[in-house]
């Protein structure tokens, strides 16, 4: 019984959690240029509404995913446009592209509502899946979730291991020198946008595609500011996005699956729960995150003019 | 003061109020003799969730069918409270007569508002309280709930069922409580489960908190939120039965472990309002339609469902509709012990606003 219950709780940490962390990467990739991205909510949506309506089309969940990507990736690159090559405000822009995001995919999606799709199902593998307990739990998921992990060492890698990497995180901390050292820091940040926007679209296609197999308005429901708070919560850094998403996620399925077990304690103070983590996360950690930002985190590069 | 400023005075008050009527009560009156009237409506949520919305949406919809003259003015996503008022005046301000306030939430925005304009009629869903010129109406929805209750008693097979609710609020809660004793009635080991997402909209939310009351060994899945698509569709997936509400068109995605679903249909009653309001015949009533109005709907029974319980459903729907059979009949208990309901008395459904209790036998929190 109790094994059953943790496994519950195992496989709900990882479902909430895994457009989490997939939201969260992008934003580092954002915030590492030195751009803070607070229309992430926008973008996601974008990547959900893309997603479902390309899998409703073609039956095809895999495109329904490319789709959800690019779509998100185009979205943020017009963002880009309007904080790098406009340099417009970056949080007043974010927020603008973050309800243009809620309004177009809504009216985009209109159409698609009540839309029945086969959607991402799990791949069960050879004798992984079959382990006792650790099959059911780990082994029992659909693509872009045994694509998460891979991916977070993969962005540690390009971030502190790659010469696009330094160049990248040079220009978050101090644009101007990575422009005399023979970097463009535009064409830096351009590049970054547009993968976080890749990354953001694929968190909201899981969410469409995956966990509810279903579009509705604004069905990321906070998940992008969430991202953005986590992006802190990991100081940055891609690996502690893992701990970060998985912790609130887990915290979300926790919750529920006390409700579902009957715990005598409010549904409200239990949904509580994921924010009263971050926050004694923060408080207790607040202090060494104060040096983890980029240094130039929501500043406007004017170095060429 | 001079005799001549006294004098222009009185001279052009007249004149003044004249143009007034020339210009407001003029069209008013020309606007009335062709028979127009110009409707608003104010919603929580987008009226394409394919849910609660949506069947408001709808019944205008409907209503703008059967009456051509009439002009909808809709305001989609509209928080409760001072932004609510504001809209709904603005809406007065372009002419409306007619406001549907369609959420719980707005009944005391709407009375404010409606205290401001006596000639505007006001409709409410599900308030619970009144002003000479706002009308509120709702349906029986625990009778249906109830019927709900004896086709999953009957066809669960682990006598686990469970509940995925958007909020702890009083009608929420009497309809989980009347399903369960719905079930109760016909199978006495039932146990029912609750689970609260917090909010209306949150898919992915609630394919969690589905997946949380499989996991325990449920094989009925109900659902009270926006729509019920999602948590349908992981039942059937998972290979447990489902009840829906709302959106019946949510059979679709279930097409083995479908039950049945409760749904609303305002476009008979809407039409209802908009005429009265144009003929002059409208006041203010509190309106709960039984199962036997046009206000409910109950979805065709899935293949799962036997025969037996098709039937008993169909007999106790009628029962509910004579009145001879209360779905809160005493004694109840709720499940902390207190007895709520006496022997041989009932709770009336004119109360459901007050049930802050969940009965004996479900496994939840009420508040």
């Amino acid at each position: 019984m109790i094994e059953s219950i943790l496994g519950s709780l195992l496989i709900g940490s990882i479902h909430s959690g895994t457009p989490l962390l997939y939201a969260t990467l992008g934003e580092v990739f954002d915030e590492r240029a030195g751009i803070v991205n607070l229309g992430l909510e926008g973008v996601m949506l974008m990547g959900a509404v893309a997603g479902f309506i390309t899998t409703v089309q073609t039956g095809n969940a895999a495109l329904g995913i490319l789709a959800a990507a690019l779509a998100g990736g185009l979205f943020n690159l017009f963002f880009g446009f309007l904080v790098i090559t406009r340099k417009a405000n970056q949080l007043a822009s974010g927020l603008a592209m973050m309800f243009c995001g809620v309004g177009l995919s809504a009216l985009v999606g209109a159409r698609f509502i009540g839309s029945k799709i086969q959607g991402l199902n799990e791949i069960r593998l050879p004798f992984l899946s079959d382990l006792p307990f650790l099959g059911r739990v780990l082994f029992n998921h659909d693509l872009l979730v045994y694509m998460a992990l891979p991916l977070a060492f993969l962005v540690w890698w390009v971030f502190f291991f790659t010469r696009w990497g330094l160049s990248l995180r040079a220009v978050g901390e101090n644009p101007t020198a990575a422009f005399a050292a023979g970097k463009n820091p535009q064409v830096l940040q351009y590049q970054a946008l547009f993968i976080a926007g890749l990354l953001a679209g694929i968190a909201g296609a899981h969410l469409s595609l995956a966990l509810a197999k279903t579009w509705s308005e604004w069905m990321t429901a906070g998940r992008g500011f969430i991202a953005v708070a986590l992006v802190i919560f990991s100081k940055w850094h891609p690996l502690w996005a893992v701990v970060g998403a998985l912790l609130f996620g887990g915290a979300i399925a926790l919750q529920l699956q006390l409700q579902a077990l009957g715990v005598p304690i409010s549904s409200f103070l239990l949904d509580m729960l994921p924010y009263l983590l971050s926050l004694g996360v923060l408080a207790i950690w607040g202090r060494s995150r104060r040096h983890a930002a980029p240094a130039s985190l929501g500043q406007v590069f004017r170095g060429t003019e | 003061m001079s005799r001549k400023r006294l004098f222009l005075s009185g001279k052009l008050l007249p004149i003044l109020a004249g143009l007034a009527l020339a210009l407001g009560f003029g069209f008013s009156d020309a606007a009335l003799a062709q028979g127009k009237l110009k409707v608003g409506i104010i919603h929580i949520g987008s009226i394409t969730d394919g849910g609660y919305n949506q069947a408001h949406s709808d019944g205008v919809a409907v209503m703008k069918k059967n009456l051509p003259n009439v002009e909808v003015i809709q305001v989609e996503n509209v928080p409760e409270g001072a932004d609510a008022e504001r809209v709904m005046e603005n809406m007065i301000k372009q002419g409306a007569t007619l406001i549907f306030a369609a959420s719980f939430g707005y009944l005391d925005p709407a009375l404010r508002v409606a205290k401001k304009f006596p000639d505007v009629k006001f409709c409410h869903p599900g308030g619970y309280k009144r002003a000479p010129n706002l009308t509120t109406y709702w349906a029986r929805t625990p009778e249906a709930f109830y019927l709900m209750g004896i086709a999953a008693g009957k066809t669960t097979k682990t006598h686990k069922l469970g509940y995925v609710v958007a909020l702890p609020i009083s009608f929420f809660l009497a309809n989980v409580n009347a399903f369960h004793l719905g079930a109760r009635s016909v199978n006495p080991k039932v146990e029912t489960r609750i689970v609260f997402t917090g909010t209306f909209l949150d898919p992915a939310k609630e394919a969690t908190a589905a997946n949380a009351l499989l996991d325990l060994g449920i094989d009925v899945l109900g659902v009270i939120v926006d729509s019920p698509i999602t948590v349908v569709q992981i039942a059937e997936k998972r290979g447990a039965y489902s009840v829906g509400f709302h959106y019946l068109g949510a059979q679709k995605f279930a097409p083995k472990g479908w039950i049945s679903g409760v749904a609303f249909t305002w476009g008979e009653l809407y039409t209802q309002f908009g005429k009265q309001v144009m003929d002059g015949t409208w006041k203010s009533e509190s309106i709960l339609g039984n199962l036997g109005s046009n206000l409910l709907t109950i979805a065709p029974f899935g293949p799962a469902v036997p025969a037996d319980a098709a039937n008993l459903v169909n007999e106790t729907k009628k029962v509910f509709i004579e009145e001879k059979k209360h779905v809160f009949a005493g004694p109840i208990k709720d499940n902390k012990g207190t007895e709520r309901v006496k022997a041989n008395e009932h709770w009336s459904l004119d109360n459901l606003g007050k049930m802050d209790w969940l009965v004996e036998g479900i496994i939840g929190q009420p508040k």
